[in-house]
């Protein structure tokens, strides 16, 4: 009771925010009513939701299986390469600064590539960009948390001559485990951005990337926002999840930071 | 009758007052400190020397009581800086150097670049650290690191040192060590200092009073005056120096039992 | 060996023990140091390696293919990816198509792709410039105000779950028709910054307001006890606390101004830059693949030495402090 009545007050302020922005948003742009302003109020971008649902839905459905499946795929990769490398203790310290380094190329550009290498129209050239994508940020994380532990939480271990196995499942993985929701909760909104932005150079006509480019050039902005919208929604959708399967998992450390801040 | 350093009457804390999660941390306090004094608070945990320590340097505000320092409020106190303050944590900040840290709260003041590093010089020389002034704090051993709080705290000559356990984190024999180096800077400088502390033999050997707290509601049960002229290396083991432990030690059992 | 001697004997002279304690353990520091500077290179040797092995997987996974028809050895099945000179040019090729001019005569592909990366960089930089502003005045307000951080923080989080860079071309048109009014010529690489700027703002607002919240009670206690101002508090306590949580943040700002950047060009059609250069060639793709290697490798380069800049600066700025970021 007590603690559904301080969720409502934690929502109340973003939520009297969006509303006031919302209705500042729509009656500025209809009071001095820009004819064929790039930023359509939300009403007409609802609207244009409303009236192109069946192309959109189409669009979402292409462009969210890219983004799911890469995105699942990058992130069972990342933590098996990340356990793969901390068993090693040789193996995590060449591979790390190499791993960074690798983040700090814009993967994007690959996107030409692979459309050469698995075709053009394939969904699996816009997947791979996604994986790599996705990759990087939670191998980084996640081995920062396998290796990140107290030391002292080791020699406890060790004092009770457990095995390196053990020590893994009881000290590490626990230990990793906010390190992994914080990557979740970062390549949640980069897969669509890498998907959407794969999708301007090949990929299915109907998928949302080309929609938004095809709409702006016919300057029919509210179109374009009107998908730009949908692939805000799977972003919005995939950070919700990760939020949630943190909440699930680790009860306390959200209370905790809840507590805290 | 002459001006009191601190005179406190009737303070009472009460944190979230009104809510189910209300907390008495003071209740009626009256405290009065001679210009000159060292007052040491000792109490349980709890019992709300800090908080009393915070409302003296007016960092918190009492929900009743008169507060007045060097018959002042505490707040026009503070705006006038007669506060030095030194915390557990000595609290320097990592990116300036030692010298640097002594300054701040000078710059804070205006003084000029000269003033300001002429004086940190002579701090660093009462403090014994004189050839670190280029150092960074992370560089220092934490018995370094609280000389140096005490240097920055009187810089600038405040009228009233506050210090909060300033040696809690440090091992026996630094904090001894300590002890000794803050007594000579006492008797050097005059100034008068209210020293919050967990440790019995530390609140005999460095005070004149020490000030004894209960908890729940947090009050002072007793005041305990101590005699021991001046202190030097044999202090600790006479027996003058044991009674003093086991008078505070019986005040703060009888405070336990209360409970 | 003299200077070693002279430190030993500083410390035997030194007659307070708490001081002498830590002189030698500085020395032991300092020895430290020159064992993490040996790291550094040891890195630096590793992604050499690790980039020649890229390129002995991508020749022999290619050798492997040819060999077999594309088939894997003793398995069978397709390979994943064809290893014709189309698909997969030589290595080679890709090496020296960097020296050789596009047309006869005319500027070589390594000189085409200095002054695009040029052109992207000062794109990226702008964007970078104006993003960290932006991020820091956004973390200073929500600093201040703890209702605007609650009211507005979640939307700040929500704002990169739009992907600000798919409107691009509608970017471009707001630019030149609505920033008219501006001093300057609005140019559409401006545009492109402003997309890098929606991609930098983020990190820098998120993690500089944890920084800026970072230093202890005490600290800040102590700052009141000097009656010091909000703005000293700010200037002198909260910005210098929050630089090892702001370099990280810096980093991740500067691979996404890059990104912006290259992406903006590509779904804007602004001329000038390696993004640009990357769509062009992976058009002219069946009459010259290696070109799109190597301008893809531009684009790598142009990310890791933006990192590397911020990477200096950082080491730069906090080595003194003795502290690592966080």
């Amino acid at each position: 009771m007590n603690g559904l009545r301080r969720r409502l007050s934690a929502s109340l302020p973003p939520v009297a925010f969006g509303l006031v922005g919302l209705a500042l948003w729509e009656s500025v742009l209809r009071l001095t009513d820009p004819r064929g302003f790039v930023l359509p109020p939300p009403s007409e971008i609802v609207a244009a939701f409303v009236e192109n649902w069946s192309q959109i839905w189409t669009g979402t459905r292409l462009t969210g299986y890219v983004i799911v499946t890469g995105l699942a795929a990058g992130v069972v990769l990342g933590v098996i390469g990340a356990l793969l490398v901390t068993r090693f203790r040789s193996a995590n310290e060449t591979i790390t600064p190499v791993a960074t380094a690798v983040n700090a190329i814009p993967i994007v550009a690959l996107a030409p590539v692979f459309n050469a290498w698995f075709g053009l129209i394939s969904p699996r050239s816009n997947q791979a960009v996604v994986i790599i994508l996705v990759f990087f940020p939670v191998f980084i994380n996640v081995t920062k948390g396998l290796t990140q532990v107290q030391p002292s939480q080791i020699e406890l271990m060790r004092s009770y001559a457990a095995k390196e196995r053990t020590i893994t499942r009881e000290v590490r993985i626990p230990n990793a485990m906010p390190f992994f929701f914080n990557s979740l909760k970062i390549v949640s909104s980069l897969s669509v951005i890498a998907a959407i932005v794969a999708e301007y150079f090949g990929g299915r006509q109907d998928s949302l990337g080309p929609m938004i480019i095809q709409s702006a050039g016919l300057t029919r902005y509210d179109d374009a926002w009107a998908a730009v919208f949908a692939s805000a929604m799977i972003g919005i959708a995939l950070y919700a999840l990760a939020a949630l399967a943190e909440r699930l998992v680790m009860p306390w450390h959200a209370s905790v930071r809840e507590a805290t801040t | 009758m002459t001006e009191c350093a601190v005179r406190a009457e009737g303070i009472t804390k009460i944190f979230n007052q009104g809510r189910p999660n209300e907390v008495c941390a003071l209740t009626d306090v009256d405290l009065a400190i001679e210009p000159g004094e060292f007052v040491s608070l000792i109490g349980p945990s709890g019992c709300g020397k800090s908080t009393l320590l915070r409302v003296i340097a007016s960092l918190t505000e009492p929900t009743e009581g008169q507060i007045s320092v060097y018959g002042k409020t505490a707040e026009q106190a503070r705006l006038d800086r007669d506060y030095g303050m030194a915390f557990q944590h000595s609290g320097l900040f990592d990116w300036r150097s030692v010298s640097r840290n002594i300054e701040l709260p000078l710059e804070l003041m205006g003084w000029s670049k000269d003033k300001r590093q002429k004086r940190a010089g002579e701090m660093l020389e009462l403090v014994k650290l004189g050839q670190f002034a280029n150092h960074h704090p992370a560089e220092l051993s934490g018995g370094m690191r609280q000389r140096v709080a005490i240097a920055r705290a009187l810089s600038f000559n405040p009228s009233l040192l506050l210090m909060d356990e300033p040696f809690g984190a440090l091992d026996e024999m630094t904090r001894e060590h300590m002890q000794t180096e803050l007594l000579r800077i006492w008797s050097e400088t005059g100034t008068t200092v209210v020293f919050v502390t967990h440790s019995i033999p530390e609140s005999v050997y460095l005070s004149t009073r020490v000030v004894v707290m209960s908890a729940r509601p947090g009050r002072i049960s007793t005041e305990i005056p101590v005699d021991l002229g001046g202190r030097n290396a044999d202090t600790r083991e006479s027996p003058g120096f044991f009674a003093k432990i086991t008078e505070v030690r019986e005040a703060l059992r009888a405070v336990e039992g209360a409970e | 060996m003299s200077r070693l001697e002279e430190q030993l004997a500083e410390i035997a002279a030194t007659e307070d023990p708490i001081v002498r304690d830590q002189m030698i353990a500085l020395a032991v520091k300092r020895q430290d140091r020159r064992q993490r500077l040996r790291d550094g290179v040891r890195k630096t040797l590793v992604f050499v390696f690790f980039v020649i092995g890229l390129g002995l997987l991508y020749t022999g996974y290619k050798a492997m293919g040819q060999s077999t028809g594309d088939r894997w050895p003793i398995i069978g099945g397709e390979l994943p990816v064809k290893t014709n000179d189309l698909i997969m040019p030589p290595l080679w090729d890709i090496v020296t198509s960097f020296g050789k001019p596009l047309q006869a005569g005319g500027q070589t592909l390594a000189g085409l792709i200095w002054t695009s990366g040029m052109f992207t960089l000062r794109e990226a930089t702008a964007g970078f410039v104006a993003g960290v502003v932006i991020g820091l005045s956004i973390a200073i307000l929500l600093l201040r105000s703890r209702l605007l951080e609650r009211g507005l923080l979640p939307y700040v989080i929500a704002s990169q779950t739009i992907p600000f860079v798919a409107i691009a071309p509608i970017v471009i048109i707001w630019g030149r028709k609505n920033l008219d009014f501006l001093p300057w010529d609005w140019q559409d690489w401006q545009s492109v910054s402003l997309i890098a700027t929606y991609l930098t703002f983020f990190p820098v607002a998120v993690s500089g307001l944890r920084g800026l919240k970072s230093p202890e009670p005490e600290a800040l206690e102590l700052m009141d006890s000097y009656a010091a101002s909000w703005g000293q508090t700010l200037w002198r306590l909260r910005f210098p606390a929050s630089l090892p949580y702001l370099f990280p943040a810096l980093r991740l700002a500067a691979t996404a101004s890059v990104v912006g950047a290259i992406v903006g060009e590509i779904s804007a059609g602004v001329r000038g830059g390696l993004g640009r250069l990357i769509l062009d060639f992976a058009g002219k793709y069946t009459t010259g693949p290696e070109r799109l290697y190597a301008s893809i490798i531009g684009a790598a380069v142009l990310g890791l030495f933006v990192v590397g800049v911020i990477g200096q600066t950082e080491r730069f700025v906090l080595s003194r402090r003795g502290q690592e970021a966080v």
